[in-house]
């Protein structure tokens, strides 16, 4: 498999804290990859970067071919990278359905024509019938769904998730791992960040396992979990 | 294409209303006094341009503190274009309203592009507006201080053309850009530009992320405000036929038009015209009854515009309109 994001040695310094440090990694196109680590380890900075909130210090990202470091954050959405944030950021005031309306209309002109597209994008992750309702009125797992449903009318190749399991009931979690393997096979290349090491186990084709802002492992699911470095590090020897 | 699904989720009930609400203002003029007529004229000045206010900030989220900065170029333009060179208004506004959209550009890229938000946006705004009121009080070419003064007479026939007449063309011109501005408004909300402007007023990082470009949608909502507000000026201009940079362009002109917006309700279609009407009809009607009662206290609108200020915030701090809509049946996407 091709890589769809190659990010090459980028490393971001908020004045005496280096957040990332030198990080090489390689999504590829059609995969599922995960990012884990300890809080403060730098992963929500790495996807701030990948995104084009922060522009990296070093290193290069390029996504399908083309270098995206330093572009704006509209424009890295409209090259087709997809994020969600760890705080959702629903648009409060706006319903469930005008919500998603704003991410379709990024490829659409026609306010019908996306409209319609929301109300594929709304039935897939099973907020159709909450359509009417104001965001704000959501509850916290609803209004993780309407996050990726909002950045999943954009139409991304690459969808950035963070953390969008943290807080869920098992039951929850459950159902949006399976509306992701499902997004997944149809195409759509999935990196997200998670704690959850249940949804991650389930979905992750590959794991980035990152401490202090550097990568101390990386590899298949099973190798991953049985590094000492990241049992010492991250899980615990028990938590698998 | 813009305007194709303009009646799309009216109900029929808001049709009637807005039919007969259109009927009573329409007629108006045949039952009014003088008094009455020049109440509504001040009535529909603040419907209309709290509309182009309302663009800003209820649908953009901008908050401009110094709106009266437009009113004034595009009277002080019209009006020196006319005094000078006896350029007629209409032609005028060819010039004006350019000046004022330019000025709203110039404010908006300073702001935007050097990310000056919030409270210092509306301070910046204020500022621009104040400069201007000192600028024009030494632009010996407008009279400065000493004031613009178009040519009076009292007028028996109207002149649409050149809008000298008497205050029933006014009412007519300013009826007619309300309900104009009223279209407009409705048809930017439903179109891609709407959108757009809600989701930067509500979270503007999350909007960027969605693949907004900010910068882009915010100065056109500055400079189609600014552009709208200047239209106001001119028919000021022509309507007053005195301008004093100490009055048009002073503070408590900028605040006064953003009342109305803000009791009616920010970011609504409706809610600067039921302001418009709620504030300066009641106002004007305190101050008719405090005369009545031989009464004249400087200052009295004022302090009523406070008070309705503060209750309204107080009881409904979305405005009327919300909640008037709520009780008169229409449906959410009314409002």
């Amino acid at each position: 498999m091709s890589a769809l994001l190659k990010v090459d040695g980028i490393s971001k310094r908020f004045r005496g804290l280096l957040a990332v440090d030198r990080l090489t990694f390689d999504v590829p196109r059609g995969g599922i990859y995960a990012v884990i680590g300890p809080n403060g380890a730098g992963k929500t900075t790495l996807f701030n970067m990948i995104a084009g909130v922060y522009v990296p210090d070093n290193g290069t990202i390029d996504f399908a071919g083309e270098r995206i470091d330093g572009l704006t954050p509209d424009n890295v959405c409209q090259r087709g990278i997809g994020r969600t944030f760890q705080i959702v950021r629903p648009f409060p005031a706006l319903s469930v359905e005008d919500n998603v309306i704003v991410g379709a209309l990024m490829r659409r002109t026609d306010v019908a024509d996306a409209r319609a597209h929301a109300h594929e994008v709304l039935r897939r992750l099973d907020l159709f019938d909450k359509r009417a309702q104001r965001a704000s009125s959501l509850t916290l797992p609803d209004r993780k769904r309407l996050e990726v449903a909002r950045s999943l009318a954009t139409d991304p190749k690459l969808l950035l998730l963070d953390e969008v399991m943290a807080g869920l009931r098992p039951t929850e979690t459950d159902r949006i791992v399976s509306i992701l393997k499902e997004l997944n096979r149809d195409g759509l290349t999935i990196l997200l960040i998670e704690h959850v090491m249940r949804a991650v186990m389930a979905l992750a084709g590959r794991i980035l396992v990152l401490h202090h802002g550097a990568a101390i492992a990386e590899g298949l699911p099973a190798e991953v979990v049985r590094n000492p470095a990241v049992i010492d590090s991250y899980l615990g020897a028990e938590d698998i | 294409m813009m305007f194709s699904r303009l009646f799309e989720n009216v109900s029929p009930r808001a049709l009637v209303l807005m039919a007969a609400l259109l009927i009573v203002l329409f007629g108006a003029p045949f039952l009014a006094n003088d008094y009455l007529l020049t109440v509504l004229i001040l009535i529909l000045y603040f419907a209309y341009i709290g509309q182009a206010w309302n663009i800003m900030m209820g649908f953009a989220g901008q908050l401009s503190l110094g709106h009266a900065l437009y009113v004034g170029l595009g009277a002080y333009t019209a009006a020196a274009l006319y005094v000078h060179f006896g350029i007629g208004p209409w032609i005028g506004l060819l010039v004006a309203v350019p000046i004022a959209a330019l000025a709203g550009a110039f404010i908006g890229y300073l702001a935007f592009r050097f990310k000056v938000g919030g409270v210092y946006f509306a301070i910046l705004t204020i500022a621009v507006a104040e400069f201007a009121r000192v600028g024009f009080d030494h632009l010996a070419w407008t009279k400065g201080s000493s004031g613009l003064f178009l040519p009076v007479a009292q007028f028996t026939s109207n002149d649409l053309w050149l809008l000298r007449g008497q205050p029933v063309m006014f009412y007519y011109i300013l009826l007619v850009a309300t309900v104009l501005a009223f279209v407009f408004c409705r048809a930017l909300l439903q179109s891609r530009i709407g959108y757009f402007w809600l989701a930067i007023r509500e979270d503007e990082e999350a909007a960027r992320s969605a693949g907004i470009n900010t910068f882009r949608y915010k100065m056109i909502a500055v400079t189609i405000s600014a552009a709208m507000t200047s239209f106001a000026g001119v028919i000021y201009a022509f309507y007053y036929n005195n301008l004093f940079p100490e009055q048009v362009f002073h503070i408590s002109r900028s605040i006064e038009i953003i009342l109305g917006p803000i009791v009616g309700g920010v970011g609504t279609l409706f809610g600067p015209i039921i302001g418009a009407f709620l504030l300066t009809g009641m106002s004007e009607t305190l101050i008719a009854a405090l005369h009545a009662v031989g009464l004249d206290i400087p200052g009295a609108k004022q302090v009523f515009y406070g008070i309705c200020l503060l209750l309204v915030i107080m009881a409904m701090p979305d405005g009327i309109w919300p909640w008037l809509a709520r009780r008169i049946g229409l449906s959410e996407r009314e409002k």
